[in-house]
């Protein structure tokens, strides 16, 4: 609560915070050595936030380090995911002015969080030899530092293990930043405590911001290809930034970020920042789905002329609109927008629309298009563009998906998650990391020699398209200037599809909010060429089918709704 | 759950383990180690809580990429092994074995001995109680090494007789190396397994040395002590060691007993048969002829002369003597519905024939006897036997012919 202790010197209750974190009295300027976790809400919170901002400069040194506070590592860490991003081509407001703010913001809500509890408290759990230890808090501590059990090594991890002797010894190097163990374990249930994930959020939610072209598919791609720093990016903490303990729970990284988990996340935090309706996403922005479609259309080597069939959906439906598309934090009743997923959702509808894909009627239209190619180049005058062959687009797709899918897996497989940098949980431990850090260096310098080829430069260049399909291909195998004459006809002045039929993925939505889904993609269900299509999409933005197939499904009920709702209605008639 | 595809450390190396794996059944070497490469810094958090741990598998998987890249050499082998062991206390002696195991492999006897002295000077708190049973093969595979350069030292002498001092240090040599054998050798096979090669070389050592009570004591109890594992070799063993010292017929052939009931198809079942076939009591003579015929029930034996020739002298023996024709109806009778297939089909008639006289010869007869004269076999073989005017097929024509009787009381 408040610190309402009486200043030594002059007997007032007037404080305020040094840059050092300690408090001193306003009306003396006599400084106190009681630690900053004693915080008081009265505060102008902004003091705090400064002294922070301001950076390790400030720190104090003592011999092993200087102290350092875990959102201070975090802010560290989105700084250099600013940097990289803007490396990348982000515009470099994002870093100083969006980024930085949200950042400031997060911490002056969340600090409030850090007051609600007796100062007493945070100092016991950090003191060495206290037999009065809380004994609840033993044990959790405990969890928290032995996950390891090694196997074979006398020296065993487990000297962490049950005797309370040795806890009270551990507890006093439990971290190398100040409030480690505090974080861990006073806000477990805390949903807006920081974590690894949550920088990305943070990035993807100031890319929103600013309208950036580039997806939160794209961000995370970019994460697991090594552009922006992630995976042990504590590598790059300054020197006197000492990681060791529970540290390691909270900046060891030990699996790639899902992107439902960052998604969600980011929404939560917009809310909780209580941000306020996110700049408009109009017609002329990238993640509108006019813009977005036309890029994933390219990347699927699929005909120009389907970006008026999208765009034709996208109007019938109205999500082209801003106030669909724009994010408003905590306004739970609208279905947040997942750009990426929606554009490819769209050109699956136009896809079935078009072709049907129902591992019957696409075949057909291929060898019908097929056959008037084959006419077309007889012939002595030979114009215009060929007629899209799904036969032929099929083949392409499914060489290079195969290609890239087999890279991909490969490289997931080859995956190191160690850097040069070792960590270990406490003193006592560090030869033991260390010698084992020589032996893997050993092993792999060995086996390396053994392996033949040398390994290819590490990071694919970072580039928005994964496929580039150009036109001055001589073998065809671009589509993207092909002609849908074959598949359209005309009624009443207006373009429609050949093809009369449509089978909806499912026909009634599921609700999101009891299992988390919209619909259930069970692959066995679905036609050969539906799956193959979500398939490379669900490569392209590396994401599960499902994700996209209930995007697609969510699709379809708005477009068929009508339809949908007539059906309905008409079958409760006849019940009366 | 939802997350399942989520790529985490655990499941990357799963991935990785299955890339190496799937490389090394291909035999493709160079991707194994490649991938091998980015699979070891598994050691560095060993979460596992399989039995197989990844520094176990690191071990195998470096080991057999080592053994057949055509880059490695020994060199190379010997500072990963010795990488390996500092890697878990509770696998050390496991992995020292294994190594002198290699060296072994690669003719380097003397650094395998090297390895295995070194390994069985270390201690390690209660580990060296844990691992006592590899360090009693430790000291058993030193002791056998000890006991190949006896025997080298041996035959050193052997071969320069008696002269020279030069020999005194050989000679002098070679009772140290046996010293040191024997301790260990007896040792090992004290313990119930299967110790063949330790076994053979320790009854070596005692024979030269003349201790052959002690010899027979430890082929005594490799061969009949219930506790260890059934194990055709220690019957092998014991009866070429009694034969060797001009045991009693008793003792060799109770020594084939139980040879015989483990593994019927035994070579030295001719010797077993031909001793009992030879003895006066009816007790043996039953169990040879039980033993002739459970040797031919196996196809290994089909086209050997000698078994054969064994069979059909007792055959011809009892049907001369006309007792104990109730032998033959026994043992004939749980063999009737498949040996005429098996043996005496007119295809094989022809072949062995062609093949070898004297086969068809002693099958002829004894297809004879159990078949009558007017099975296939028989008559096949009888009238080409007869046509090349050979004396012995005509004798037993009119032999089969005369008792021809007999095959219908065998039968019947």
């Amino acid at each position: 609560r408040d610190f309402n202790e009486r200043c030594a010197q002059c007997s007032e209750v007037n404080w305020g915070l040094t840059d050092g974190g300690r408090f001193y009295c306003r009306s003396c300027h006599n400084v106190t050595e009681r630690t900053r976790e004693v915080e008081n809400t009265d505060f102008v919170s902004n003091t705090r936030v400064q002294t922070i901002s301001k950076g390790l400069r400030k720190q104090e040194k003592n011999g092993i380090g200087c102290e350092w506070y875990v959102c201070e590592g975090f802010q560290f860490i989105l700084k250099k995911q600013a940097e990289a991003l803007e490396a990348l081509g982000v515009c470099p407001r994002m870093k100083d002015d969006v980024l930085c703010n949200f950042w400031r913001c997060y911490l002056q809500k969340s600090k409030q969080a850090y007051c609600d509890r007796p100062a007493g408290e945070t100092i016991r759990a950090l003191s060495v030899h206290d037999s009065s230890t809380d004994v609840d808090s033993e044990p959790s501590l405990l969890r928290l530092l032995s996950p390891s059990e090694s196997e074979g090594d006398l020296q065993t991890d487990c000297s962490f293990a049950s005797s309370a002797s040795k806890v009270s010894a551990s507890t006093s190097v439990c971290s190398g930043s100040v409030d480690g163990s505090l974080y861990l374990m006073k806000n477990q249930k805390e949903k807006m405590r920081m974590t690894m994930p949550m920088t990305l959020s943070f990035c993807y939610m100031a890319l929103l911001w600013l309208r950036e072209p580039m997806t939160l598919s794209d961000l995370l791609r970019f994460v697991v290809e090594g552009h922006i720093p992630y995976l042990n990016v504590f590598k790059h903490f300054p020197e006197k930034m000492k990681l060791c303990g529970l540290d390691l729970k909270i900046f060891c990284v030990e699996s790639w970020p899902v992107y439902e988990e960052v998604h969600n996340k980011m929404l939560e935090l917009a809310a909780f920042l209580d941000l306020p309706r996110f700049p408009d996403i109009t017609d002329s922005c990238f993640l509108h789905p006019d813009m977005l479609c036309m890029k994933y259309l390219m990347e699927a080597n699929l005909p120009d002329e389907l970006h008026n069939w999208t765009r034709r959906v996208v109007k019938k439906i109205c999500i082209g609109e801003a106030d669909f598309l724009t994010l408003v934090p905590g306004n739970k009743s609208t279905r947040k927008v997942k750009y990426d997923v929606l554009a490819v959702a769209l050109i699956v509808v136009v896809l079935k629309l078009l072709f049907l894909l129902d591992d019957h009627y696409e075949w057909l239209l291929s060898d019908f298009a097929e056959e008037r190619n084959k006419n077309n180049k007889e012939g002595v005058f030979y114009s215009g563009a060929p007629y899209f062959e799904f036969k032929k687009w099929y083949k392409v797709i499914k060489c290079s998906l195969d290609v890239e899918k087999k890279k991909l897996d490969e490289e997931r497989a080859k995956c190191l998650w160690r850097c040069e940098k070792p960590l270990f949980y406490s003193a006592d431990k560090k030869s033991k990391v260390l010698k084992r850090r020589q032996m893997v260096v050993n092993l792999q310098n060995q086996f390396g020699k053994l392996s033949g080829s040398v390994r290819p430069a590490e990071k694919p260049n970072p580039s928005s398209f994964q496929f580039s399909w150009s036109e001055e291909n001589t073998d065809g195998s671009c589509f993207h200037g092909h002609s849908l004459k074959g598949i359209l006809q005309e009624k009443c002045g207006v373009l429609t599809a050949m093809n009369p039929d449509y089978w909806l993925c499912t026909d009634k939505l599921c609700t999101e909010k009891l299992c988390g889904h919209l619909a259930h993609y069970r692959e066995a269900d679905f036609p050969h060429s539906y799956r193959f299509v979500l398939r490379f999409f669900s490569f392209l933005l590396r994401i599960q089918p499902s994700y996209i197939h209930d995007e697609v499904c969510a699709v379809e009920q708005k477009l068929f709704n009508k339809k949908l709702f007539k059906r309905t209605k008409y079958s409760t008639g006849l019940r009366k | 759950s939802s997350h399942e595809h989520k790529l985490n450390f655990k499941k990357s190396k799963e991935l990785c383990l299955s890339y190496i794996q799937d490389a090394m059944l291909q035999k493709q070497w160079k991707r194994a180690a490649e991938f091998l490469t980015f699979y070891v810094e598994s050691l560095e958090k060993d979460f596992s809580r399989e039995y197989v741990g990844p520094s176990e598998m690191i071990w195998r998987i470096g080991t057999e990429i080592l053994c057949h890249h055509s880059h490695s050499n020994m060199k190379e082998f010997n500072s990963f092994i010795e990488q390996m062991k500092t890697l878990g206390v509770k696998r050390y002696l496991k992995v020292c074995l294994e190594h002198a195991f290699h060296l072994l492999c690669n003719g380097l006897v003397d650094e395998a001995y090297q390895n295995l002295s070194l390994a069985e000077s270390w201690r390690f708190g209660e580990q060296t109680a844990i691992q006592d049973k590899e360090m009693k093969l430790i000291q058993a595979y030193r002791g056998l090494l000890d006991y190949y350069s006896w025997s080298k030292q041996k035959n050193i002498l052997l071969e320069h007789g008696q002269d020279g001092s030069e020999d005194l240090s050989v000679e002098q040599e070679m009772h140290s190396s046996f010293r040191k054998a024997a301790v260990n050798l007896q040792e090992i096979i004290k313990i119930p397994g299967v110790w063949d090669l330790f076994v053979k070389c320790y009854v070596d050592l005692l024979e030269f040395y003349g201790d052959h009570n002690e010899a027979r004591q430890v082929l005594n109890e490799y061969a009949y002590n219930s506790k260890f594992p059934a194990n055709p070799n220690a019957h092998v063993y014991l009866y070429q060691f009694l034969k060797r010292h001009g045991e009693s017929k008793k003792s060799l052939v109770s020594a084939l007993k139980i040879l015989h009931e483990i593994v019927p198809s035994h070579e030295l079942m001719i010797d077993f048969n031909t001793m009992l076939q030879k003895s006066k009591k009816r007790k043996k003579r039953r169990l040879g002829l039980e033993v002739i015929f459970a040797v031919l029930d196996y196809a290994g034996w089909k086209e050997n002369v000698k078994a054969w020739s064994c069979l059909a002298r007792q055959v011809k023996q009892i049907v001369i003597s006309g007792k104990h024709l109730d032998w033959i109806k026994q043992e004939w009778n749980s063999r009737k519905d498949w040996w005429p297939a098996f043996h005496f089909s007119r295809y094989l008639a022809k072949s062995n024939w062609q093949e070898n006289a004297s086969l068809s010869y002693e099958k002829a007869l004894v297809a004879g006897i159990l078949l009558g004269k007017d099975c296939k076999y028989f008559k096949y073989v009888s009238h080409q036997g007869c046509k090349t005017r050979v004396k012995r097929f005509r004798i037993m024509k009119k032999f089969v012919n005369k008792h021809n009787a007999v095959y219908q009381r065998i039968s019947g």
